[in-house]
């Protein structure tokens, strides 16, 4: 079995001549990161699954206490914890949806011979290679009402995108979208790229017009890997922490990842965030499990 | 219901000249071959037709009028291309629909219907209609995009090799539907491809076409029996015509090397000239007393007839001699051909002295 997977070491080679097997270099690039996987990964999170059904608090020398699903029931109850919830889901809608409009908008532009292509494509793909705590500190500058570049180059005064209850989170939004459109738009052109020209040319002599086109040939075409993005966006919205922390402060934007950071290292309610962060991880997996899905069936079609 | 008239085209792809002055002419109804090897400019001919290639200049008319200004959706072609180029994602009978579908024609359901229901019959594919393309043969992929060009009732079906992606067995049943097709719907045919034999079995008219221009036009038995020159009779017949290095005397010729003269019935070119003199390997004759000798280097024996290659001296030649003759490998017979038949070509340029 082994065997059949694994490529024969050459019998030549340096390593053959030390007396190593398939087997051992194997082992070599396998175990260390079996073992780091298992270290900072498999047991937090079995250990904090213990945890969820305790009381245990991180600031104190307290022992845990087995509680049963009592954290559970508690959160699961907890009205404020499913705005939280409500907030999240409004936001990853609002922050995925401009992301794959504005990615995959930008995608069709440059899936066209144009001058200077590639440089133009790495420009646009740079706010992609940022840190998420970068992009935030100077997109609160840009949101300034005082002297902020936005407000007075779309001339609305003092208007306070971060301070306002209603706008904040969408300011956040905007955020997020101008960061990673530019890795929707680099999946959406290696999809439409794989398109063949000869379709085009097909549909042109069909008379298809150029919506008909778009719908009929390079929308499910290019699906597949649009699915793919919108997964990863999704899932990393989901769970953005820093950007909404760094840039706003209001009961409005207080997302999942900041209601969960709260109550695990500011309450220091550790046995509590333990089971939220469960929770999260529940809806995470059943939200991605739906994608893939939806990912196979257009695959299939 | 259209003629095509190509006047003076030329295109270039960067340095590279794919046609030169092209003059084509088809008329209504034809199935019009153009026949040539890779890189020759047939695809480029038909493209610049089909309205996806703007030529350089001169002017493409479409049943006596200037198609120039006109996109490909307007100038009312169809196209079969050797890559199926099939709608993906749906199924035979949405790839069938899809041209009629447009925006720009209005149809209604049941003319859609209709129409769709005799392309699958004429092609028959009408058991295919609601499977998917991806899980068509390659076969069935090429009916579905020769169906979804004859949906549409164009003037005009333009066709770039449709049939060599094939294996032979449905090429040929293919290349005889096609015939039936054309037969059929007496629509004007350009079928453009690399093979003789699919010129040579298909088309009312063949074009050969050499870098970019047209070397000769003609019905299939014109181009074989008097082609224009060296290069067109290369390029029809299997096996080859059989070119040989002479010099001509008073009516008869004399191939470089052998002792003998050989008489010719045509009489141009005066004693003394340089010439390529060509026959076709099945009016060369096994006989008794004929004047040539000839060593058997080679038989192929293939049912009906039999392929033998032949050593003169030097040169090497094939023989289409009937599968009755009995010879055996290096075997000394005499040779003669039918002087009738004998083409003489100027050495120098190729050309046929027949067309002077």
């Amino acid at each position: 079995m082994t065997d059949s997977v694994m490529t024969r070491l050459d019998p030549n080679s340096r390593a053959a001549a030390r007396g190593w097997s398939d087997l051992t270099i194997r082992n070599l690039f396998i175990i260390p990161t079996i073992a780091f996987l298992i270290i900072f990964n498999i047991f937090p999170l079995l250990y904090s699954l213990g945890y969820s059904f305790t009381d245990f608090r991180a600031s104190t020398n307290a022992p845990a206490k087995f509680i049963g699903l009592q954290n559970y029931r508690e959160l699961l109850n907890d009205e404020f914890i499913w705005r939280n919830f409500t907030i999240t889901a409004k936001y990853v809608i609002v922050s995925v949806a401009g992301q794959v409009i504005v990615g995959f908008g930008l995608a069709m532009l440059l899936n066209r011979d144009i001058p200077m292509k590639g440089l133009i494509t790495t420009l646009l793909l740079l706010p992609m290679m940022l840190s998420m705590a970068v992009v935030g500190l100077f997109w609160k500058l840009l949101y300034d009402p005082s002297f902020g570049i936005i407000n007075y180059a779309l001339g609305l005064g003092k208007f306070e995108w971060l301070a306002d209850p209603d706008m904040a989170l969408y300011a956040i939004a905007i955020t997020d979208i101008w960061m990673w459109s530019p890795f929707v738009m680099l999946l959406s052109l290696a999809g439409l790229s794989a398109v063949p020209k000869h379709l085009y040319e097909a549909a042109e002599i069909d008379r298809a017009g150029p919506f008909y086109t778009f719908f009929r040939i390079t929308l499910p075409l290019v699906l597949p890997i649009l699915m793919i993005a919108i997964i990863f966006r999704t899932m990393e919205a989901f769970k953005t922490f820093d950007l909404a922390y760094i840039m706003a402060s209001q009961p409005t934007t207080e997302l999942i990842s900041i209601r969960l950071y709260k109550m695990a290292f500011l309450e220091w309610q550790t046995g509590k965030s333990s089971a939220f962060a469960y929770i999260v991880l529940v809806m995470v997996v059943a939200i991605t499990n739906i994608y893939v899905k939806y990912l196979n069936k257009v695959k299939e079609r | 219901m259209a003629s095509i008239t190509l006047s003076g085209i030329t295109k270039s792809f960067g340095g590279n000249r794919a046609l030169r002055g092209l003059d084509l002419d088809i008329a209504d109804g034809e199935f019009f071959v153009l026949l040539g090897r890779t890189g020759a400019g047939k695809t480029t001919t038909l493209r610049i037709i089909a309205g996806l290639e703007q030529p350089d200049s001169g002017t493409v008319a479409i049943n006596g009028q200037d198609v120039g200004g006109r996109n490909a959706a307007e100038r009312d072609v169809a196209l079969v291309l050797q890559q199926y180029s099939l709608y993906p994602r749906l199924t035979v009978r949405g790839n069938l629909e899809f041209p009629l579908r447009s925006r720009i024609r209005k149809f209604s359901e049941d003319e859609i219907a209709a129409r769709v229901e005799k392309a699958a019959r004429t092609l028959q594919i009408t058991p295919l209609l609601d499977r998917k393309v991806e899980r068509l043969s390659g076969g069935e992929m090429q009916r579905v995009s020769i169906g979804r060009a004859i949906v549409r009732e164009p003037q005009v079906f333009l066709m770039d090799e449709p049939l060599s992606a094939l294996d032979a067995k449905l090429r040929e049943s293919l290349r005889v539907e096609l015939k039936a097709l054309h037969a059929d719907l007496g629509a004007t045919f350009l079928y453009v491809t690399h093979d003789q034999v699919e010129a040579m079995s298909m088309g009312d008219k063949i074009g050969v076409l050499r870098n970019g221009q047209l070397v000769q036009v003609g019905t299939p038995t014109e181009v074989y029996t008097r082609p224009r020159n060296t290069f067109v009779a290369r390029s029809v017949g299997t096996p080859q015509m059989n070119l040989m290095h002479a010099t001509m005397g008073a009516g008869s010729a004399r191939i470089d090397g052998q002792p003998v003269d050989l008489p010719v019935a045509v009489g141009e070119g005066e004693a003394g000239r340089a010439l390529t003199l060509g026959i076709r390997p099945e009016d060369l004759v096994l006989e008794g007393g004929a004047p040539l000798e000839a060593r058997v280097f080679d038989v192929e024996d293939h049912g009906v007839i039999k392929i033998l290659t032949l050593d003169i001296g030097p040169a090497r030649l094939h023989a289409t001699v009937s599968a009755k003759t009995h010879v055996a490998l290096d075997e000394v017979v005499r040779l003669g051909w039918r002087p009738d038949k004998v083409l003489l070509f100027d050495r120098a340029t190729g050309e046929n002295l027949a067309y002077g």
